[in-house]
């Protein structure tokens, strides 16, 4: 439990972590969202291809959407931008920075779908065995060209009636998923050495504007959410400030329109002051319904001044 | 549970996050609704569609209405919309706001419901397997079927126990036709809905910063404000109910004083803080009349004046009450128990 909290604290400390553990889970939810899909090609000449493409690009768009939006810092940067200069200029080197690390941590999701399906093949398999060239399989060479597209387009689905007798179709999977996880390999492989890369020799250029890009995008970052916060702490203190106000002027309505000898100087006591002076069923009717029909003006300056 | 409690309590301490927390459980539940609930397509011509149609859009308008009940916010929003303008104006852009955020909350779990019941693909392939293409994907050229056949043939390729147009078009082409639209429907709806969102939150700060900071300001103060309001009301019912069993207790020692005309005992100086609470109760007919008449006869929700200060017990003090009347109805109905 202490080992929980204390990950939970540190990811809530700093924004940067907790964008990185958003990224994360995005990543993880990316890969159980593959898994438990169910892939169904649909063996037709034509669908295949769009099928196979589809599940392959609109995934990673959604989960790059996705990053994007449950991104804070995203809100932020636009913010920044769009923001009138006022009395403080704006930095486009911070807001360069802000976006190219929202868009770094936005791009993990579909990469690692993207990567995950073709490893696992089924879609490159699905959408390219109708454009394979039948003479390379023994099975196929001599069925006619109309054919020959209906066969091969069955290909993924392994439990064909039409497939049965002709073991070319199992030549044409494992070529193609030999191909798929090459494709899958080597870009991992590209991405991971760019990565690798643009990490090592990023200090060697521009190391200062870099440090100051990332503080004042920090910057901005903390001052939003201490603005938000005080925002919230500012408005409990407005309303407690005119509840009190409202029950003071209800208060003062009674002791004006009743005609009890109690007087002012004794209702500083104990209980009194919660009771407010209002000590009747129908004085807090009173009070409740003035609360609904005629809420008090948003304007505490007369309480403040007391 | 210690983990629990933590996420409870951060979700909690934050009035947006707690509603995200509602938001994001009510999806969970949705697809466990969904994995949990037993589809079972009637296989019959007109049923089939009316019963995919129907476990596809009636659960996510449940959700929906469920999704504005769980908020605690409708009722703020509503009271806010229907109260009298009084001394304080109603702006419209703070409604306005208020509406948009419990709709955009409550939309997520009919969506995502949308979405894993197309990306399934069972429901839409119950309620259209009787418009799949026989021509292209089947035999079209089988002879002697009626339209009507043709239409029970097809009805029943949800049910593969009983399907028996395997002539006709084989299971499985269908089934896989057919989820494969419903699937590339799912796709298409998902991403259409995660651009919807992409553009609304990206385009509100390029246009409406100042006017949002505004709405959302005063759309939080409603809400703090009407929690301490409550809160207040809540500390005033309990001082009130305190001063008024208080009353009631006294009322009663005095009567007993008055019936028995003999001198009250006076409780020994250093019996202390235990005689005063006793209230001058202190053998068991007594208690028990005290009781009966707290249920017979409630005391008026009235605080005499000189008594509210301190609970010393002693209503003797001169002080004539506003209302009179009140503690001589509350003493006769006493007496009529005797």
């Amino acid at each position: 439990m202490d080992r929980f909290r204390m990950i939970f604290q540190y990811f809530q400390s700093n924004s940067e972590s907790v964008m990185n553990g958003i990224c994360g889970l995005l990543a993880l939810a990316s890969v159980k969202m593959y898994t438990s899909f169910e892939f169904s090609c649909p063996c037709l000449p034509h669908y295949n291809m769009a099928y196979g493409l589809g599940i392959m690009f609109i995934p990673p768009i959604i989960l790059f959407l996705c990053g994007l939006i449950l991104n804070r810092q995203s809100l932020v940067m636009l913010e920044e931008w769009r923001r009138p200069p006022g009395r403080r200029k704006k930095d486009l080197a911070v807001i360069r920075y802000m976006c190219s690390s929202i868009m770094q941590r936005a791009m993990v999701a579909p990469v690692v779908w993207i990567i995950v399906t073709l490893l696992d093949g089924k879609c490159l398999i699905c959408a390219f065995s109708g454009s394979m060239d039948p003479k390379k399989f023994v099975g196929f060479a001599n069925v006619s060209t109309v054919q020959v597209q209906q066969l091969l387009a069955k290909v993924p689905c392994k439990d064909e009636e039409l497939l049965r007798n002709n073991t070319s179709h199992k030549a044409v999977s494992r070529y193609l998923r030999c191909w798929s996880q090459a494709l899958g390999w080597s870009i991992l492989l590209i991405l991971i050495i760019a990565a690798f890369l643009a990490r090592w020799l990023r200090p060697c250029f521009n190391q200062t504007t870099l440090l100051q890009a990332r503080h004042w995008s920090n910057y901005i970052d903390i001052e939003q959410k201490i603005f938000e916060e005080t925002c919230c702490e500012h408005s409990r203190l407005f309303a407690h400030k005119c509840i009190l106000h409202f029950f003071e002027s209800m208060q003062q309505e009674i002791k004006l329109h009743s005609f009890s000898l109690h007087g002012e100087g004794e209702g500083a006591e104990g209980g009194e002051d919660l009771l407010q002076g209002i000590t009747d069923q129908e004085q807090v009717n009173k009070l409740l319904k003035t609360w609904y029909y005629e809420k008090p003006p948003l304007d505490v300056s007369q309480a403040h001044q007391r | 549970m210690d983990k629990f409690r933590m996420i409870f309590q951060f979700f909690q301490s934050n009035q947006e996050s707690f509603m995200n927390g509602i938001c994001g459980i009510m999806a969970l539940a949705s697809t466990q609704l969904y994995s949990a609930f037993d589809f079972n397509c009637p296989c019959l011509p007109h049923y089939n569609l009316a019963y995919g149609l129907g476990i596809l859009l009636v659960p996510p308008f449940i959700l929906f209405l469920l999704g504005f009940v769980l908020n605690n916010n409708i009722s703020m929003l509503a009271e806010e919309w229907r109260r009298p303008q009084g001394q304080r104006g109603k702006d419209p852009a703070v409604l306005r706001y208020m509406f948009c955020s419990m709709a955009q909350r409550a939309m997520i779990a009919p969506a995502v419901w949308l979405s894993v019941t197309l990306l399934d693909g069972k429901c839409i392939t119950c309620a259209f397997c009787t418009w799949v293409p026989v021509g292209t994907l089947g035999n079209a050229s089988h002879p002697h079927l009626s339209q009507g056949e043709i239409q029970r043939l097809l009805a029943r390729i949800p049910c593969k126990e009983i399907y028996d147009g395997q002539e006709l078009i084989a299971n499985e082409v269908a089934v896989r036709y057919l989820r494969c639209i419903s699937q590339a429907l799912g796709w298409c709806f998902v991403l259409l809905m995660t651009t919807l969102a992409f553009l609304v939150r990206s385009l509100r700060p390029c246009f409406s910063q100042a006017a949002f900071l505004k709405s959302r300001y005063w759309s939080h103060y409603i809400d703090i404000e009407r929690k301490l309001f409550d809160e207040t009301c809540a500390e005033h019912a309990r001082s009130f109910a305190k001063v008024c069993i208080q009353q009631f207790f006294e009322g009663m020692s005095t009567d007993l004083v008055a019936a028995r005309c003999h001198l009250p005992r006076k409780a020994p100086a250093d019996a202390g803080e235990a005689a005063e609470k006793l209230l001058g109760i202190t053998d068991q007919g007594t208690m028990n009349m005290a009781l009966k008449s707290w249920h017979r006869c409630k005391p008026p929700l009235h605080l005499h004046p000189p008594a509210l200060p301190t609970g010393n017990g002693w209503a003797g003090e001169g002080q004539p009450p506003t209302h009179p009347s009140a503690p001589r109805k509350e003493t006769a109905a006493y007496y009529s128990w005797v």
